[in-house]
């Protein structure tokens, strides 16, 4: 008798991976209702508008017009504008822009050499701190301040440090003789970190390592405390270098946990407008110092170039879905 | 055999790893203080500029502590900006949106961990799709479509799209949580007659609790400095939140930087606090939530 009616109850109420069958079909709905609705409302649907935007010509001049036509239902402006439809032609006007290769590369070098320093900096300071050691947690608590601090509070207290005449890092730059090889090497005058665009992007690459190493740090000791001791304990044994130890032991146990966190990375980085965006006050520095994405917000929102700016945003979605898709690819194979 | 080696009361290994030779720890130790010094050093440079007197002057960067240190910067910032109320305003911007966040991915996390549907899959790569988006592509038409529902500049709009953009994350980070759960407990609250809201509530949300926490301090820190939506949104002084307000210290030409520190000062210990004190239960869960699926 019994077990018939846990039975009943058990099938009553589909849970996981099979061990009970059927559920209603209502609970699914019930709880993922309220997130999706928000998701679907304040992000599907807008980018669905930017996709549409991005083949269209939509601008400061026109755009009055076709709202006051087409009202709240943006998804009406292929039928009420169709002489507005422009197919790839923003595509190609962004991909034969002069700046575009440039902006382009600055964005890979950019989020490369972002995520390169984060995560190996983030590895290194992990394994420093995974051992027993007195003073730990303070280290611990200093070395996460860079991520606890609003962004663009330490976007401009770094403009502040990099100026050339009160800042600390020019004179300490100037004492240790970094200005004096640029001078040297590029033949520059005067080594301004705000003005010249080449060193105003080196100055925000800077800031942004600054910023990023405590994420990736954290993620690496949550990862280090799950490989056992054994492992050094027996390479200890055979006489392992401590090279050895990191390459053989440490950073393929780290690889899986740390991937995610690598391509989460990744896509934020390149997505970053706060650093720049401050650093390069919006661009009135130079177009030197843009990244796609900082080109994006200042041809959207200040320009209000809207059809070229979703363009630039479709571009840059399709990048990163290319990287995120191949590089899983390419780590699932080698494991 | 020889005589035992003299046991002394306290050796090498009461404080560190047996393995590290003394070497070894000379270099931990040095670097571990340059990258602490490197780390911290930002905010030790935001404390020195709010109490050096003066409008432009910076704080002379090798000194330690200025000789004429004042509060008169705080003093003057309060005394002409509203920023009791800016601090309200980015409070109630802040809890409101964690609240609603965090409650919608509570939910939809324990839907996509406990129930096999139809369209799960795609469901749950819509949420790292969204995140590749960059945010102006969502900002664009948002700016254009909160402008036709006349909710530009108000505090409130500013809500909407910080709930919309957290929620993927959040969602999946408590999604892993959920996962680690063992699904025994909620089949004997089942078995013993409860129906599924109670065993939600009642059995499944307070062994969350840490997951709950951890996503509820990341979206309330994040909301708490978010200044590019906000910048689009609020045009109008008396619903700046703290980020913007922050910002008209920063002139084009002559930023006050005492006072520009001391309100960065003032927005930014809340925070430190917070995250100081829940660092720890953080970095456990971060990693426990993310390793999962």
């Amino acid at each position: 008798m019994a077990t018939t009616a846990v039975k009943t109850t058990m099938q009553k109420y589909r849970l996981v991976r099979g061990v009970v069958p059927s559920a209603r079909w209502y609970e699914p709905v019930g709880f993922l209702f309220l997130g999706y609705f928000a998701i679907f409302l304040v992000i599907v649907l807008p980018i669905l508008f930017s996709f549409m935007l991005s083949v269209y010509d939509v601008r400061n001049s026109n755009i009055r017009m076709v709202l006051n036509k087409i009202g709240i239902n943006i998804f009406a402006l292929p039928f009420a504008f169709p002489d507005l439809f422009k197919g790839l032609d923003n595509y190609m006007k962004l991909l034969t822009d002069k700046d575009f290769i440039g902006t382009f590369i600055r964005s890979v070098i950019w989020t490369g050499v972002n995520v390169f320093f984060h995560v190996s900096i983030g590895i290194w300071l992990a394994t420093l701190l995974n051992r027993k050691l007195p003073g730990k947690s303070l280290f611990y608590v200093l070395l996460i301040l860079p991520w606890a601090i609003p962004q663009y509070i330490a976007a401009t207290t770094w403009k502040g440090m990099f100026n050339s005449q009160f800042g600390i890092i020019p004179a300490i730059f100037e004492k240790i003789g970094v200005n004096d090889t640029i001078r040297y090497v590029w033949g520059m005058q005067d080594v301004s970190w705000l003005s010249n665009p080449y060193l105003n992007f080196v100055a925000c690459i800077l800031v942004n390592i600054w910023l990023g190493f405590p994420f990736m740090m954290m993620i690496a000791l949550g990862g280090l405390q799950t490989i056992s001791s054994d492992y050094y304990e027996a390479a200890d044994i055979d006489g392992a270098t401590a090279w050895q130890k990191f390459n053989y032991i440490t950073l393929p146990l780290l690889m899986p946990i740390m991937v995610p966190a690598i391509i989460l990375g990744t896509v934020w980085t390149f997505n970053m407008v706060n650093i720049i965006y401050i650093f390069a006050d919006a661009g009135r520095v130079s177009e030197e110092t843009h990244i796609l994405v900082t080109k994006m917000y200042v041809d959207g929102l200040q320009y209000f170039r809207y059809s070229y700016a979703s363009a630039i945003g479709v571009f840059i979605f399709i990048i990163l879905t290319l990287f995120a898709v191949l590089y899983m690819k390419a780590t699932v194979k080698e494991d | 055999m020889a005589a035992k080696p003299k046991k002394k009361l306290i050796d090498r290994s009461f404080f560190f790893d047996k393995r590290d030779s003394w070497g070894t720890l000379v270099y931990v130790y040095l670097s571990l203080i340059i990258m602490s010094i490197i780390s911290a050093y930002p905010i030790w440079y935001i404390f020195l500029s709010s109490v050096t007197p003066g409008d432009k002057i910076m704080p002379d960067p090798f000194m330690l502590f200025p000789p004429d240190a004042t509060f008169s910067n705080y003093v003057e910032a309060f005394r002409t900006k509203p920023i009791g109320l800016w601090m309200l305003n980015s409070l109630i911007v802040s809890l409101v949106s964690t609240l609603v966040a965090v409650i919608c991915s509570l939910l939809a996390g324990y839907g996509l961990s406990r129930y096999r549907f139809p369209l799960r899959w795609p469901l749950m790569i819509l949420l790292l799709v969204t995140q590749m988006f960059p945010a102006p592509m969502i900002l664009l038409p948002l700016y254009i479509l909160m402008g036709k529902l006349g909710l530009m500049n108000h505090l409130m709009a500013l809500t909407v799209p910080y709930v919309a953009t957290s929620i993927p994350f959040t969602t999946w980070l408590v999604k892993g949580f959920f996962d680690t759960i063992p699904r025994s407990l909620e089949e004997s609250a089942y078995i013993d007659g409860a129906g599924f809201l109670t065993t939600f509530f009642k059995v499944v949300l307070p062994l969350v609790q840490p997951a709950i926490a951890v996503s509820a301090i990341f979206t309330f820190l994040g909301f708490w400095s978010e200044y590019i939506v906000a910048r689009v949104i609020i045009m109008s002084e008396k619903f700046y939140t703290l980020p913007l307000g922050l910002m008209l210290f920063r002139g084009e030409h002559n930023t006050k930087w005492g006072q520009y520190s001391a309100v960065a000062l003032v927005t930014t210990i809340p925070v430190l606090i917070i995250f100081i004190a829940l660092s720890k239960q953080i970095v456990g869960n971060l990693t426990l939530g993310s390793l999962k699926d």
